[in-house]
Protein backbone atom coordinates (compact mmCIF):
# COMPACT_ATOMS: atom_id res chain seq x y z
CA UNK A 1 0.00 0.00 0.00
CA UNK A 2 2.62 2.24 1.19
CA UNK A 3 4.76 1.68 -2.10
CA UNK A 4 1.35 2.03 -4.00
CA UNK A 5 1.23 5.40 -2.56
CA UNK A 6 4.27 6.41 -3.72
CA UNK A 7 4.11 5.27 -6.82
CA UNK A 8 0.92 7.02 -7.48
CA UNK A 9 2.60 10.06 -6.11
CA UNK A 10 5.59 9.76 -8.46
CA UNK A 11 2.90 9.37 -11.22
CA UNK A 12 0.95 12.83 -10.30
CA UNK A 13 4.11 14.53 -11.24
CA UNK A 14 4.13 14.86 -15.39
CA UNK A 15 0.47 15.08 -15.03
CA UNK A 16 0.62 18.15 -12.91
CA UNK A 17 3.81 19.17 -15.35
CA UNK A 18 1.72 18.70 -18.19
CA UNK A 19 -1.40 21.30 -16.72
CA UNK A 20 1.73 23.98 -16.12
CA UNK A 21 2.53 23.50 -19.93
CA UNK A 22 -1.57 23.50 -21.40
CA UNK A 23 -2.14 26.86 -18.94
CA UNK A 24 1.22 28.35 -20.12
CA UNK A 25 0.56 27.42 -23.92
CA UNK A 26 -3.92 28.57 -23.55
CA UNK A 27 -2.45 32.16 -22.22
CA UNK A 28 0.66 32.51 -23.86
CA UNK A 29 0.32 31.38 -27.62
CA UNK A 30 -3.25 31.19 -28.20
CA UNK A 31 -4.00 34.23 -30.10
CA UNK A 32 -6.31 36.57 -27.45
CA UNK A 33 -3.15 37.46 -25.58
CA UNK A 34 -4.71 39.40 -22.61
CA UNK A 35 -2.71 42.14 -22.48
CA UNK A 36 -4.01 42.76 -26.24
CA UNK A 37 -7.18 42.91 -24.80
CA UNK A 38 -6.82 45.20 -22.36
CA UNK A 39 -5.13 47.28 -24.41
CA UNK A 40 -7.68 47.49 -27.19
CA UNK A 41 -10.77 46.81 -24.57
CA UNK A 42 -10.06 50.37 -22.60
CA UNK A 43 -12.39 52.85 -23.94
CA UNK A 44 -10.16 56.09 -24.52
CA UNK A 45 -8.47 57.16 -21.31
CA UNK A 46 -7.36 53.36 -21.00
CA UNK A 47 -6.39 52.48 -23.97
CA UNK A 48 -2.61 51.66 -24.26
CA UNK A 49 -0.11 53.38 -26.87
CA UNK A 50 2.13 50.32 -28.62
CA UNK A 51 5.48 52.10 -26.46
CA UNK A 52 3.15 51.87 -23.06
CA UNK A 53 2.02 48.17 -24.15
CA UNK A 54 5.90 46.70 -24.57
CA UNK A 55 6.91 48.60 -21.56
CA UNK A 56 4.09 46.68 -19.48
CA UNK A 57 4.82 44.05 -20.83
CA UNK A 58 8.47 44.22 -20.16
CA UNK A 59 7.54 45.04 -16.38
CA UNK A 60 5.59 41.61 -16.47
CA UNK A 61 8.28 39.91 -17.92
CA UNK A 62 6.33 39.10 -20.96
CA UNK A 63 9.23 40.41 -23.45
CA UNK A 64 11.29 37.19 -22.45
CA UNK A 65 11.28 34.39 -24.31
CA UNK A 66 8.61 31.69 -23.42
CA UNK A 67 11.01 29.20 -21.85
CA UNK A 68 12.13 31.52 -19.34
CA UNK A 69 8.48 32.71 -19.10
CA UNK A 70 7.79 29.36 -18.03
CA UNK A 71 10.75 28.63 -16.14
CA UNK A 72 10.07 31.81 -14.18
CA UNK A 73 6.58 31.25 -13.21
CA UNK A 74 7.24 27.72 -12.30
CA UNK A 75 10.01 28.90 -9.90
CA UNK A 76 7.75 31.31 -8.37
CA UNK A 77 5.56 28.87 -7.67
CA UNK A 78 7.91 26.37 -5.93
CA UNK A 79 8.58 29.46 -3.60
CA UNK A 80 4.94 29.74 -2.62
CA UNK A 81 4.69 33.14 -4.56
CA UNK A 82 1.72 32.98 -6.95
CA UNK A 83 2.95 36.89 -7.54
CA UNK A 84 0.23 39.62 -8.25
CA UNK A 85 -2.92 40.60 -9.47
CA UNK A 86 -2.33 42.87 -12.41
CA UNK A 87 -5.32 45.07 -10.92
CA UNK A 88 -4.21 45.29 -7.15
CA UNK A 89 -1.13 44.46 -4.86
CA UNK A 90 -2.55 41.80 -2.53
CA UNK A 91 -0.35 39.08 -3.39
CA UNK A 92 -2.16 36.53 -4.94
CA UNK A 93 -1.69 33.79 -2.24
CA UNK A 94 -3.45 35.83 0.61
CA UNK A 95 -6.34 36.27 -1.30
CA UNK A 96 -6.67 32.59 -2.49
CA UNK A 97 -6.31 31.73 1.05
CA UNK A 98 -8.58 34.03 2.10
CA UNK A 99 -11.14 32.87 -0.44
CA UNK A 100 -10.41 29.02 -0.34
CA UNK A 101 -11.59 29.13 2.87
CA UNK A 102 -15.04 29.79 1.90
CA UNK A 103 -15.10 27.92 -0.67
CA UNK A 104 -13.52 24.89 0.64
CA UNK A 105 -16.31 24.58 3.25
CA UNK A 106 -19.15 25.45 0.51
CA UNK A 107 -17.22 21.74 -1.62
CA UNK A 108 -16.88 20.04 1.78
CA UNK A 109 -20.95 20.56 2.91
CA UNK A 110 -21.90 19.60 -0.64
CA UNK A 111 -20.18 16.53 -0.58
CA UNK A 112 -21.45 15.78 2.94
CA UNK A 113 -24.84 16.72 1.87
CA UNK A 114 -24.83 15.01 -1.30
CA UNK A 115 -24.04 11.67 0.69
CA UNK A 116 -26.11 12.52 3.22
CA UNK A 117 -29.33 12.52 0.62
CA UNK A 118 -27.71 10.45 -2.50
CA UNK A 119 -26.96 7.15 -1.14
CA UNK A 120 -29.84 6.69 1.10
CA UNK A 121 -32.03 8.02 -2.41
CA UNK A 122 -30.57 5.41 -4.07
CA UNK A 123 -31.00 2.42 -1.62
CA UNK A 124 -34.71 3.10 -1.46
CA UNK A 125 -35.24 3.64 -4.77
CA UNK A 126 -33.15 -0.12 -5.77
CA UNK A 127 -34.97 -1.92 -3.37
CA UNK A 128 -38.40 -0.67 -3.90
CA UNK A 129 -38.53 -0.75 -7.43
CA UNK A 130 -41.07 0.33 -8.99
CA UNK A 131 -42.79 1.34 -5.76
CA UNK A 132 -44.26 4.67 -5.45
CA UNK A 133 -41.20 5.88 -3.37
CA UNK A 134 -38.77 4.69 -6.87
CA UNK A 135 -41.16 7.00 -8.96
CA UNK A 136 -40.26 9.86 -6.48
CA UNK A 137 -36.79 9.39 -6.17
CA UNK A 138 -36.00 8.93 -9.66
CA UNK A 139 -38.17 12.07 -10.30
CA UNK A 140 -36.07 14.19 -8.37
CA UNK A 141 -33.20 12.48 -9.81
CA UNK A 142 -33.89 13.44 -13.30
CA UNK A 143 -35.04 16.85 -12.28
CA UNK A 144 -31.67 17.57 -10.61
CA UNK A 145 -29.32 16.34 -13.12
CA UNK A 146 -31.27 18.97 -15.30
CA UNK A 147 -31.29 22.22 -13.04
CA UNK A 148 -27.96 23.94 -13.02
CA UNK A 149 -26.96 24.65 -9.68
CA UNK A 150 -26.20 28.39 -10.36
CA UNK A 151 -30.04 28.68 -11.15
CA UNK A 152 -31.20 27.44 -8.02
CA UNK A 153 -28.58 30.22 -6.71
CA UNK A 154 -30.12 32.91 -8.39
CA UNK A 155 -33.56 32.03 -8.02
CA UNK A 156 -32.87 31.24 -3.96
CA UNK A 157 -31.73 34.85 -4.27
CA UNK A 158 -34.30 36.14 -5.89
CA UNK A 159 -37.04 34.33 -3.46
CA UNK A 160 -35.03 35.90 -0.71
CA UNK A 161 -34.77 39.46 -1.95
CA UNK A 162 -38.31 39.54 -2.97
CA UNK A 163 -40.00 37.72 -0.10
CA UNK A 164 -37.82 38.34 3.25
CA UNK A 165 -36.06 41.52 1.44
CA UNK A 166 -32.87 39.50 2.94
CA UNK A 167 -29.87 38.25 0.54
CA UNK A 168 -26.72 35.81 1.75
CA UNK A 169 -23.64 38.40 3.42
CA UNK A 170 -21.18 39.73 1.11
CA UNK A 171 -18.27 39.87 3.21
CA UNK A 172 -16.20 36.78 4.50
CA UNK A 173 -16.79 36.10 8.27
CA UNK A 174 -14.24 33.84 9.87
CA UNK A 175 -16.27 30.05 11.14
CA UNK A 176 -14.74 30.50 14.18
CA UNK A 177 -15.45 33.82 15.21
CA UNK A 178 -19.04 34.32 13.90
CA UNK A 179 -20.39 30.92 12.65
CA UNK A 180 -24.07 31.89 12.31
CA UNK A 181 -23.25 34.52 9.77
CA UNK A 182 -20.82 32.18 8.20
CA UNK A 183 -23.03 29.43 7.82
CA UNK A 184 -25.54 32.46 6.38
CA UNK A 185 -23.22 32.25 3.84
CA UNK A 186 -21.87 29.23 2.73
CA UNK A 187 -24.96 26.85 3.46
CA UNK A 188 -27.26 28.29 0.21
CA UNK A 189 -23.97 27.98 -2.60
CA UNK A 190 -23.70 23.75 -0.40
CA UNK A 191 -27.50 23.36 -0.83
CA UNK A 192 -27.28 24.36 -4.60
CA UNK A 193 -24.02 22.27 -5.19
CA UNK A 194 -24.84 19.41 -2.89
CA UNK A 195 -28.34 18.93 -4.52
CA UNK A 196 -26.63 18.17 -8.10
CA UNK A 197 -24.45 15.53 -6.32
CA UNK A 198 -26.66 14.17 -4.42
CA UNK A 199 -28.51 13.12 -7.93
CA UNK A 200 -25.67 12.02 -9.74
CA UNK A 201 -24.93 9.79 -6.39
CA UNK A 202 -28.05 8.03 -6.36
CA UNK A 203 -28.36 7.44 -9.78
CA UNK A 204 -24.86 5.77 -9.36
CA UNK A 205 -26.12 4.13 -6.06
CA UNK A 206 -29.90 2.69 -7.69
CA UNK A 207 -27.93 1.18 -10.80
CA UNK A 208 -24.92 -0.50 -8.98
CA UNK A 209 -27.37 -2.18 -6.27
CA UNK A 210 -29.93 -3.27 -8.36
CA UNK A 211 -27.05 -5.06 -10.41
CA UNK A 212 -25.64 -6.33 -6.41
CA UNK A 213 -29.48 -7.70 -5.57
CA UNK A 214 -29.22 -10.37 -8.41
CA UNK A 215 -25.77 -11.63 -7.43
CA UNK A 216 -25.22 -15.15 -6.34
CA UNK A 217 -24.15 -13.76 -2.97
CA UNK A 218 -27.05 -11.89 -2.05
CA UNK A 219 -29.36 -15.50 -3.10
CA UNK A 220 -26.56 -17.16 -0.90
CA UNK A 221 -27.32 -14.76 2.07
CA UNK A 222 -30.95 -14.76 2.13
CA UNK A 223 -31.10 -18.27 1.69
CA UNK A 224 -29.20 -18.44 5.00
CA UNK A 225 -31.87 -16.76 6.16
CA UNK A 226 -30.33 -13.19 7.41
CA UNK A 227 -32.99 -10.78 7.40
CA UNK A 228 -33.44 -8.34 4.17
CA UNK A 229 -32.06 -5.51 6.07
CA UNK A 230 -28.95 -7.60 6.98
CA UNK A 231 -28.52 -8.56 3.22
CA UNK A 232 -28.73 -4.75 1.95
CA UNK A 233 -26.84 -3.26 4.95
CA UNK A 234 -23.98 -5.71 5.07
CA UNK A 235 -23.37 -7.64 2.01
CA UNK A 236 -24.80 -5.53 -0.85
CA UNK A 237 -23.54 -2.32 -0.08
CA UNK A 238 -20.34 -2.93 0.44
CA UNK A 239 -19.96 -4.22 -2.93
CA UNK A 240 -22.11 -1.36 -4.21
CA UNK A 241 -20.04 1.46 -2.78
CA UNK A 242 -17.00 0.95 -4.73
CA UNK A 243 -18.78 2.50 -8.06
CA UNK A 244 -20.32 5.51 -6.16
CA UNK A 245 -17.11 5.83 -4.83
CA UNK A 246 -15.71 6.72 -8.09
CA UNK A 247 -18.89 8.69 -9.02
CA UNK A 248 -18.13 10.63 -6.09
CA UNK A 249 -14.61 11.25 -6.95
CA UNK A 250 -15.45 12.09 -10.69
CA UNK A 251 -18.26 14.40 -9.33
CA UNK A 252 -15.11 16.35 -7.70
CA UNK A 253 -14.22 18.02 -10.89
CA UNK A 254 -17.77 18.77 -11.94
CA UNK A 255 -18.19 20.62 -8.42
CA UNK A 256 -15.33 23.14 -8.87
CA UNK A 257 -16.32 23.93 -11.84
CA UNK A 258 -19.81 24.16 -10.86
CA UNK A 259 -18.50 25.79 -7.81
CA UNK A 260 -17.53 28.97 -10.25
CA UNK A 261 -21.20 29.51 -11.28
CA UNK A 262 -22.78 28.58 -8.25
CA UNK A 263 -20.54 30.93 -6.20
CA UNK A 264 -21.38 34.12 -8.58
CA UNK A 265 -24.48 33.62 -8.86
CA UNK A 266 -25.25 33.63 -4.61
CA UNK A 267 -22.80 35.99 -4.72
CA UNK A 268 -20.25 34.73 -2.06
CA UNK A 269 -16.50 35.76 -2.37
CA UNK A 270 -14.97 32.13 -2.87
CA UNK A 271 -12.15 30.97 -4.96
CA UNK A 272 -14.24 30.78 -8.01
CA UNK A 273 -16.10 33.99 -7.88
CA UNK A 274 -11.97 35.41 -7.90
CA UNK A 275 -11.43 33.34 -11.19
CA UNK A 276 -14.27 34.75 -12.91
CA UNK A 277 -13.75 38.07 -11.58
CA UNK A 278 -9.77 37.25 -12.85
CA UNK A 279 -11.45 36.47 -16.00
CA UNK A 280 -13.62 39.30 -17.05
CA UNK A 281 -11.03 41.58 -16.27
CA UNK A 282 -8.79 39.40 -18.31
CA UNK A 283 -5.77 39.19 -15.20
CA UNK A 284 -3.88 36.74 -16.54
CA UNK A 285 -1.68 36.07 -13.37
CA UNK A 286 -4.58 35.22 -11.50
CA UNK A 287 -6.38 33.01 -13.70
CA UNK A 288 -3.09 31.01 -14.61
CA UNK A 289 -2.05 30.49 -10.97
CA UNK A 290 -6.04 29.80 -9.95
CA UNK A 291 -6.66 27.03 -12.66
CA UNK A 292 -3.44 25.36 -11.83
CA UNK A 293 -4.55 25.17 -8.11
CA UNK A 294 -7.94 23.86 -9.19
CA UNK A 295 -5.95 21.09 -11.97
CA UNK A 296 -3.83 20.01 -9.12
CA UNK A 297 -6.62 19.98 -6.60
CA UNK A 298 -8.86 17.62 -9.25
CA UNK A 299 -5.55 15.43 -9.29
CA UNK A 300 -5.08 15.22 -5.95
CA UNK A 301 -8.53 13.95 -5.55
CA UNK A 302 -8.22 11.32 -8.00
CA UNK A 303 -5.24 10.12 -6.54
CA UNK A 304 -7.34 10.25 -2.94
CA UNK A 305 -10.27 8.39 -4.76
CA UNK A 306 -7.90 5.56 -6.00
CA UNK A 307 -6.37 4.73 -2.65
CA UNK A 308 -9.94 4.69 -0.76
CA UNK A 309 -10.58 1.57 -3.37
CA UNK A 310 -8.58 -0.28 -1.17
CA UNK A 311 -9.80 0.65 1.63
CA UNK A 312 -13.58 -0.22 0.53
CA UNK A 313 -12.70 -3.40 -0.94
CA UNK A 314 -9.99 -5.88 0.34
CA UNK A 315 -10.15 -7.59 -3.05
CA UNK A 316 -8.01 -5.05 -4.54
CA UNK A 317 -4.62 -5.24 -3.29
CA UNK A 318 -2.48 -2.51 -5.10
CA UNK A 319 1.55 -4.13 -5.50
CA UNK B 1 -39.79 2.71 -34.96
CA UNK B 2 -39.18 -0.27 -32.16
CA UNK B 3 -37.46 2.47 -29.75
CA UNK B 4 -40.43 4.28 -30.05
CA UNK B 5 -42.58 1.93 -28.58
CA UNK B 6 -40.31 0.15 -26.23
CA UNK B 7 -39.83 3.64 -24.44
CA UNK B 8 -42.36 5.89 -23.78
CA UNK B 9 -40.35 8.59 -22.26
CA UNK B 10 -37.96 8.61 -23.95
CA UNK B 11 -40.39 9.16 -27.17
CA UNK B 12 -41.50 12.33 -25.06
CA UNK B 13 -38.03 13.38 -24.51
CA UNK B 14 -37.62 13.25 -28.27
CA UNK B 15 -40.94 15.03 -29.06
CA UNK B 16 -39.42 17.93 -26.82
CA UNK B 17 -36.19 18.11 -28.43
CA UNK B 18 -37.70 17.50 -32.49
CA UNK B 19 -39.89 20.52 -30.92
CA UNK B 20 -37.11 22.97 -29.42
CA UNK B 21 -34.57 21.97 -33.21
CA UNK B 22 -37.90 22.97 -35.18
CA UNK B 23 -38.56 26.51 -33.11
CA UNK B 24 -34.92 27.05 -33.04
CA UNK B 25 -34.59 26.44 -36.79
CA UNK B 26 -37.49 28.84 -37.26
CA UNK B 27 -36.78 31.12 -34.81
CA UNK B 28 -37.20 34.16 -36.98
CA UNK B 29 -41.07 33.09 -37.86
CA UNK B 30 -42.10 32.05 -34.49
CA UNK B 31 -40.04 34.68 -32.41
CA UNK B 32 -42.70 37.81 -32.31
CA UNK B 33 -40.11 40.37 -32.33
CA UNK B 34 -36.42 41.26 -32.90
CA UNK B 35 -34.14 39.83 -30.25
CA UNK B 36 -31.52 43.00 -30.76
CA UNK B 37 -34.20 45.84 -30.76
CA UNK B 38 -34.11 47.78 -27.98
CA UNK B 39 -36.79 49.56 -26.55
CA UNK B 40 -36.22 51.90 -23.79
CA UNK B 41 -39.87 53.27 -23.03
CA UNK B 42 -40.77 49.57 -22.51
CA UNK B 43 -37.79 48.08 -20.01
CA UNK B 44 -38.22 45.80 -17.98
CA UNK B 45 -41.92 45.42 -17.99
CA UNK B 46 -43.41 41.98 -16.24
CA UNK B 47 -45.06 39.77 -18.01
CA UNK B 48 -48.01 40.95 -20.26
CA UNK B 49 -49.97 40.62 -23.39
CA UNK B 50 -47.48 42.23 -25.18
CA UNK B 51 -44.31 41.18 -23.83
CA UNK B 52 -45.59 37.61 -23.18
CA UNK B 53 -42.91 36.98 -20.95
CA UNK B 54 -41.99 40.16 -20.36
CA UNK B 55 -38.68 42.70 -21.40
CA UNK B 56 -35.16 42.92 -19.80
CA UNK B 57 -33.29 46.28 -19.23
CA UNK B 58 -32.92 47.00 -22.38
CA UNK B 59 -36.60 46.54 -23.41
CA UNK B 60 -35.69 43.68 -25.53
CA UNK B 61 -38.79 40.94 -26.07
CA UNK B 62 -37.80 37.97 -23.34
CA UNK B 63 -39.64 35.34 -25.29
CA UNK B 64 -37.91 35.95 -28.45
CA UNK B 65 -34.43 36.32 -26.82
CA UNK B 66 -35.28 32.77 -25.26
CA UNK B 67 -35.90 31.63 -28.93
CA UNK B 68 -32.76 33.11 -30.63
CA UNK B 69 -31.04 31.88 -27.41
CA UNK B 70 -32.15 28.43 -27.82
CA UNK B 71 -31.08 28.23 -30.99
CA UNK B 72 -27.55 29.88 -30.11
CA UNK B 73 -27.28 26.98 -27.44
CA UNK B 74 -28.23 24.23 -29.61
CA UNK B 75 -25.72 25.04 -32.40
CA UNK B 76 -23.16 25.36 -29.94
CA UNK B 77 -23.55 21.98 -27.98
CA UNK B 78 -24.23 19.57 -31.03
CA UNK B 79 -21.21 21.83 -33.03
CA UNK B 80 -19.04 21.40 -29.81
CA UNK B 81 -20.22 17.17 -29.72
CA UNK B 82 -19.23 16.64 -33.51
CA UNK B 83 -16.31 18.37 -32.79
CA UNK B 84 -14.95 17.04 -29.61
CA UNK B 85 -16.09 13.55 -30.51
CA UNK B 86 -14.96 13.29 -34.65
CA UNK B 87 -11.26 14.78 -33.21
CA UNK B 88 -11.79 11.95 -29.72
CA UNK B 89 -12.90 9.60 -32.70
CA UNK B 90 -9.59 10.14 -34.76
CA UNK B 91 -7.25 10.20 -31.93
CA UNK B 92 -8.34 7.37 -30.26
CA UNK B 93 -8.31 5.26 -33.36
CA UNK B 94 -4.61 6.30 -34.49
CA UNK B 95 -3.43 6.08 -31.08
CA UNK B 96 -5.18 2.45 -30.07
CA UNK B 97 -3.85 1.26 -33.95
CA UNK B 98 -0.36 2.61 -33.51
CA UNK B 99 0.19 1.58 -29.96
CA UNK B 100 4.00 2.25 -29.00
CA UNK B 101 4.72 5.22 -27.81
CA UNK B 102 2.74 7.53 -29.63
CA UNK B 103 0.10 5.93 -27.86
CA UNK B 104 2.03 6.34 -24.47
CA UNK B 105 1.94 10.23 -24.85
CA UNK B 106 -1.41 10.33 -25.89
CA UNK B 107 -2.31 8.60 -22.85
CA UNK B 108 -0.21 10.99 -20.64
CA UNK B 109 -1.82 13.56 -22.42
CA UNK B 110 -5.44 12.36 -22.21
CA UNK B 111 -5.00 12.29 -18.65
CA UNK B 112 -3.53 15.90 -18.15
CA UNK B 113 -6.70 16.95 -20.24
CA UNK B 114 -9.63 14.80 -18.45
CA UNK B 115 -7.94 15.44 -14.92
CA UNK B 116 -9.02 19.51 -15.19
CA UNK B 117 -12.27 19.97 -13.87
CA UNK B 118 -14.56 20.72 -17.44
CA UNK B 119 -15.92 24.08 -17.14
CA UNK B 120 -12.57 25.10 -16.11
CA UNK B 121 -10.63 23.90 -18.95
CA UNK B 122 -13.49 25.74 -20.95
CA UNK B 123 -13.04 28.87 -19.34
CA UNK B 124 -9.23 28.87 -19.62
CA UNK B 125 -9.76 27.81 -23.23
CA UNK B 126 -12.16 30.34 -24.00
CA UNK B 127 -10.37 33.59 -22.50
CA UNK B 128 -7.22 31.67 -24.43
CA UNK B 129 -8.92 31.89 -28.00
CA UNK B 130 -10.46 35.60 -27.30
CA UNK B 131 -14.41 35.86 -27.01
CA UNK B 132 -16.42 34.33 -29.82
CA UNK B 133 -19.00 31.92 -30.79
CA UNK B 134 -16.37 29.83 -32.34
CA UNK B 135 -14.10 30.23 -29.10
CA UNK B 136 -17.02 28.49 -27.11
CA UNK B 137 -17.42 25.71 -29.68
CA UNK B 138 -13.99 25.04 -29.43
CA UNK B 139 -13.72 25.30 -25.70
CA UNK B 140 -17.02 23.00 -24.84
CA UNK B 141 -15.50 20.80 -28.12
CA UNK B 142 -12.07 20.11 -26.19
CA UNK B 143 -13.59 18.52 -22.97
CA UNK B 144 -15.62 16.11 -24.90
CA UNK B 145 -12.21 15.51 -26.24
CA UNK B 146 -10.91 13.04 -23.44
CA UNK B 147 -14.28 10.65 -22.85
CA UNK B 148 -14.62 9.97 -26.66
CA UNK B 149 -10.85 9.02 -27.51
CA UNK B 150 -11.27 7.01 -24.06
CA UNK B 151 -13.87 4.97 -25.16
CA UNK B 152 -12.53 4.65 -28.79
CA UNK B 153 -9.42 3.51 -28.18
CA UNK B 154 -10.70 0.67 -25.61
CA UNK B 155 -12.85 -0.47 -28.69
CA UNK B 156 -9.32 -0.02 -30.95
CA UNK B 157 -7.76 -2.46 -29.13
CA UNK B 158 -10.04 -5.64 -28.95
CA UNK B 159 -11.02 -4.65 -32.69
CA UNK B 160 -7.51 -4.72 -33.83
CA UNK B 161 -7.12 -8.68 -32.51
CA UNK B 162 -10.02 -9.85 -34.64
CA UNK B 163 -9.74 -12.05 -37.93
CA UNK B 164 -11.02 -9.29 -40.44
CA UNK B 165 -8.60 -6.79 -39.76
CA UNK B 166 -5.84 -9.34 -39.96
CA UNK B 167 -7.15 -10.42 -43.21
CA UNK B 168 -7.04 -6.91 -44.62
CA UNK B 169 -3.59 -6.50 -43.41
CA UNK B 170 -2.50 -10.12 -45.34
CA UNK B 171 -4.48 -8.48 -48.82
CA UNK B 172 -1.77 -5.62 -48.01
CA UNK B 173 -4.25 -2.52 -46.85
CA UNK B 174 -2.11 0.11 -45.28
CA UNK B 175 -2.42 1.36 -42.32
CA UNK B 176 -4.23 4.45 -42.63
CA UNK B 177 -6.87 2.03 -44.84
CA UNK B 178 -7.44 -0.51 -42.25
CA UNK B 179 -7.98 2.33 -39.53
CA UNK B 180 -10.52 4.19 -41.68
CA UNK B 181 -12.49 1.06 -43.28
CA UNK B 182 -12.28 -1.66 -40.86
CA UNK B 183 -11.44 -0.20 -37.36
CA UNK B 184 -13.47 3.25 -37.26
CA UNK B 185 -16.56 1.77 -38.16
CA UNK B 186 -16.68 -0.20 -35.28
CA UNK B 187 -16.68 2.85 -32.59
CA UNK B 188 -19.52 4.47 -34.45
CA UNK B 189 -22.13 2.57 -31.94
CA UNK B 190 -20.54 3.45 -28.71
CA UNK B 191 -19.46 6.60 -29.37
CA UNK B 192 -22.58 7.77 -30.81
CA UNK B 193 -24.26 6.58 -27.35
CA UNK B 194 -21.87 8.77 -25.66
CA UNK B 195 -22.45 11.90 -27.79
CA UNK B 196 -25.95 11.65 -26.94
CA UNK B 197 -25.70 11.01 -23.27
CA UNK B 198 -23.36 14.52 -23.65
CA UNK B 199 -25.28 16.50 -25.26
CA UNK B 200 -27.35 17.67 -22.34
CA UNK B 201 -23.59 18.44 -20.68
CA UNK B 202 -22.87 20.15 -23.72
CA UNK B 203 -26.01 22.65 -23.17
CA UNK B 204 -25.19 23.00 -19.61
CA UNK B 205 -21.90 24.23 -20.24
CA UNK B 206 -22.51 26.48 -22.36
CA UNK B 207 -25.15 28.08 -20.25
CA UNK B 208 -22.52 28.10 -17.51
CA UNK B 209 -19.82 29.83 -19.35
CA UNK B 210 -22.18 32.42 -21.00
CA UNK B 211 -23.62 33.13 -17.63
CA UNK B 212 -20.07 33.73 -16.04
CA UNK B 213 -19.30 36.15 -18.79
CA UNK B 214 -16.92 34.20 -21.05
CA UNK B 215 -19.29 32.22 -23.27
CA UNK B 216 -21.21 33.87 -26.27
CA UNK B 217 -20.41 37.40 -25.98
CA UNK B 218 -24.00 39.59 -25.60
CA UNK B 219 -25.89 41.34 -27.40
CA UNK B 220 -25.64 38.44 -29.11
CA UNK B 221 -28.80 36.63 -26.87
CA UNK B 222 -28.05 32.73 -24.69
CA UNK B 223 -29.84 31.03 -22.27
CA UNK B 224 -26.90 31.32 -20.41
CA UNK B 225 -25.73 35.12 -20.84
CA UNK B 226 -29.40 36.34 -20.22
CA UNK B 227 -28.93 34.89 -16.67
CA UNK B 228 -25.58 36.45 -16.42
CA UNK B 229 -27.32 39.98 -17.29
CA UNK B 230 -29.46 39.37 -14.03
CA UNK B 231 -26.35 39.33 -12.16
CA UNK B 232 -25.75 43.46 -11.94
CA UNK B 233 -29.35 43.94 -11.01
CA UNK B 234 -28.83 41.50 -8.10
CA UNK B 235 -30.54 43.83 -5.48
CA UNK B 236 -34.03 44.21 -7.44
CA UNK B 237 -34.09 41.06 -10.05
CA UNK B 238 -37.00 41.22 -12.29
CA UNK B 239 -37.59 37.67 -11.90
CA UNK B 240 -38.92 36.90 -15.00
CA UNK B 241 -35.61 37.33 -16.53
CA UNK B 242 -34.75 34.55 -14.07
CA UNK B 243 -37.58 32.22 -13.83
CA UNK B 244 -37.92 31.90 -17.67
CA UNK B 245 -34.76 31.42 -19.05
CA UNK B 246 -33.85 28.89 -16.50
CA UNK B 247 -37.12 26.83 -17.50
CA UNK B 248 -35.62 27.20 -20.76
CA UNK B 249 -32.10 25.52 -19.89
CA UNK B 250 -33.51 22.93 -17.33
CA UNK B 251 -36.02 21.99 -19.70
CA UNK B 252 -34.00 21.44 -22.74
CA UNK B 253 -30.94 19.56 -20.61
CA UNK B 254 -33.87 17.34 -19.06
CA UNK B 255 -35.00 16.30 -22.38
CA UNK B 256 -31.78 16.01 -24.05
CA UNK B 257 -30.87 13.64 -21.04
CA UNK B 258 -33.59 11.91 -20.77
CA UNK B 259 -33.14 10.85 -24.81
CA UNK B 260 -29.62 9.92 -24.16
CA UNK B 261 -30.56 7.71 -21.39
CA UNK B 262 -33.48 5.77 -22.88
CA UNK B 263 -31.23 5.40 -27.02
CA UNK B 264 -28.87 3.69 -24.46
CA UNK B 265 -31.52 1.65 -22.55
CA UNK B 266 -32.02 0.62 -25.98
CA UNK B 267 -29.21 0.20 -27.58
CA UNK B 268 -27.70 -1.21 -24.72
CA UNK B 269 -30.70 -3.68 -23.84
CA UNK B 270 -28.85 -6.14 -21.19
CA UNK B 271 -29.20 -4.25 -17.75
CA UNK B 272 -33.00 -4.21 -18.51
CA UNK B 273 -33.18 -7.79 -20.09
CA UNK B 274 -31.45 -8.62 -16.33
CA UNK B 275 -33.78 -6.55 -14.88
CA UNK B 276 -37.12 -7.65 -16.03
Amino acid sequence: MQRYLVRRLVLAVPTIFGITVLIFVAMRVLPGDPLAVIANEGQGQYRLTGDELAAARASLGLDLPLPQQYLSWMADVARGDLGHSFWNTEPIRDTVARRGAVSLEIALAAVALSWLIGVPAGILSATHRNAWSDYTVRLFMTLFLAIPSFWIGLSAVLVLVLAFSWRPPLVITDLVQDPLKNLQMVIGPAIALGLGLAAGLARMTRSTILEALFDDYVRTARSKGLRERAVVGRHVMRNALLPVVTTSGAAMGALLGGAVATETAFGVPGLGSYLVAALNARDWMVIQNLVLIYGTIAVLVNMFVDLSYAWIDPRIRYS
Amino acid sequence: MRFFRSSPLGTAAALLVVVAVVVAAFAGQVAPYDPLRNDYTAARQPPSAQHLLGTDSLGRDVLSRIIYGLRISLIVSVASIALGVSFGVVWGVTSGYAAGRFDLLSQRLIEVLSSFPTLILAMLLSVGLGPGLGTVIVAVGVTQVPLATRITRSVVLSVKQTQFVEAARCLGATPARIMARQIAPQCVAPVAVVATLNLGAAIFAEAALSFLGVGVPPPTPSLGNMLGGVLAQSFQPPWWLVIFPGTAIAVTVLAANLLGDSLRDFLDPKLIARLG
